[in-house]
């Protein structure tokens, strides 16, 4: 690598506390061990430190990033930063009165998560009544003039819905649709076994995606994320180690990516004690995936190393045992068998859900 | 295809805002999760999208600036760079 990387994006986790439960949520299994350790100067600075090296977008997320008294004063800050601001969120709880102060202090963009189409099958998802209410705030957003992103994660149990689930977000007026196929990492990973498609239902899928792109393009922007267990290469996971983003946890660990901090031999930097620049620079766990010198074969010769840097560092361990293989979903990485029995077992799938929970999983 | 005409009058989108970045000395149209680079000319017609200014407006301003480039060859690279923004979604035509 010859340039130094520089982060153009800063994942603000400000709280891993919601209050959702829903079965694929991408937080550490263990976030009830983790506190907000950050207060509000401690996030202002970190916003500070990390526009200096040359951050413009900034997600505030969660766990629910409502759930902090001090949001209105973090966008008002980040808006003085002239950030990028996105507030991704369940929607729940917020006042339409919130939400315009939100507006009127600078907050660029707000992503609303629903689950499914109807409530039933969305509350099944969310374990809590939701949907309505979710829908309420979705049509508060665009009134008051944001943008508004609408995010769908996909499974098993939602994916022929998708055509349905786009005209959702027409009747929102969505500006933008992330259809995003579940990661199977943290709590989606506890629940592979029912949650995970067949191909038949991706493909499907895709076409209806893709078919609604063509014709809402300028209008709506219509993103399917790819799922990566069916896909022949790996997904270009955070667009590399330490390359593009940086996360900071409600403990204030700094992160490549939002589950680095579940791999073991790693640790991380806490932004109350070390300046975000130097942890970006020199900080060991930056370091460590970050270039190809730490490639295994088949990725360190292959042609796809710099398109696809070796997968998702986090996916290779929870699967491997080994955070530096190659990523399993990778067609050429020799533990790819793994991915291969997940996908048998989509053809004979459960209905079992573990919901998110703050001690042991709590089966249903 | 989203038509761009010389009576159009273009305006960014409600989620794309302009930023000027220190570190490259460009311009960045930054939209949720993306970003684009602008290079200067790019910037110059991106600045002057306000819903004010038709197309034919915007390409008589460029064409001084960027003389002795000729009128015409200005007025298909604005209306190139529009109707790409456009089919971003970044650019409205002012024409919907």
């Amino acid at each position: 690598m010859s340039e130094e990387p520089r982060p153009y994006t800063l994942v603000a986790e400000l709280t891993y506390r919601c209050p959702l439960r829903c079965v694929y949520c991408s937080n550490p299994t263990d976030w009830a061990g983790h506190r907000d350790a950050l207060g509000t100067d401690d996030w202002l600075r970190v916003f500070r430190e990390a526009e200096a090296l040359g951050v413009v977008q900034l997600n505030l997320t969660g766990g629910e990033p409502l759930l902090r008294d001090d949001l209105e004063r973090l966008v008002e800050g980040a808006r003085r930063l002239d950030l990028y601001t996105n507030l991704i969120t369940s929607g729940i709880p917020l006042a339409r009165a919130r939400l315009a102060r939100l507006k009127a202090l600078g907050l660029d963009n707000v992503q609303v998560s629903v689950q499914d189409v109807d409530q039933a099958s969305s509350d099944r998802i969310a374990g809590v009544r939701a949907f309505d209410r979710k829908l309420e705030v979705a049509r508060w957003v665009k009134e008051l003039g944001f943008p508004l992103t609408l995010n769908v994660v996909l499974h098993r149990e939602n994916l022929e819905r998708v055509g349905d689930v786009i005209a959702l977000a027409e009747s929102l007026g969505a500006d933008r649709l992330e259809l995003a196929n579940t990661q199977y990492l943290g709590w989606a990973l506890v629940n592979r076994r029912t949650l995970l498609p067949t191909r038949g239902q991706l493909d499907a899928a895709r076409d209806v995606a893709r078919a609604a792109r063509r014709r809402l393009q300028g209008r709506m922007e219509v993103l399917f994320v790819t799922p990566d267990y069916y896909a022949e290469f790996p997904k270009a996971c955070m667009d590399g180690w330490g390359r593009r983003f940086l996360v900071v946890a409600p403990d204030g660990l700094v992160l490549p990516c939002h589950a680095a901090h579940t791999l073991p031999g790693l640790t991380f930097d806490n932004a109350r004690t070390r300046p975000l620049a130097d942890i970006w620079r020199h900080s060991t766990a930056f370091g460590a995936f970050r270039g190809e010198a730490w490639m295994p074969e088949p990725c360190r010769s292959c042609d796809r190393r710099a398109v696809d840097f070796g997968g998702c560092r986090c996916q290779a361990y929870h699967l491997t045992g080994d955070a530096a293989a190659t990523d399993p979903a990778c067609s050429l990485a020799p533990s790819h068998a793994l991915v291969e029995a997940a996908r048998a077992e989509a053809l004979e799938p459960t209905d079992t859900l573990t919901y998110r929970a703050a001690r042991a999983a709590e089966g249903v | 295809m989203i038509a761009i005409t010389a009576d159009s009058r273009p305006t960014l989108a409600a989620k794309a805002r302009l930023r000027w970045d220190r570190q490259t000395s460009r311009y960045l149209l930054l939209y949720p999760e993306r970003g684009l680079v602008l290079n200067p000319t790019a910037a110059d017609v991106v600045q002057l999208c306000t819903g004010e200014h038709t197309v034919g407006a915007i390409v008589d301003r460029l064409a001084v600036k960027y003389a002795p480039q000729p009128r015409e060859s200005v007025e298909r690279e604005v209306v190139a760079f529009l109707g790409q923004m456009a089919e971003r979604g970044l650019i409205r035509s002012g024409d919907e």
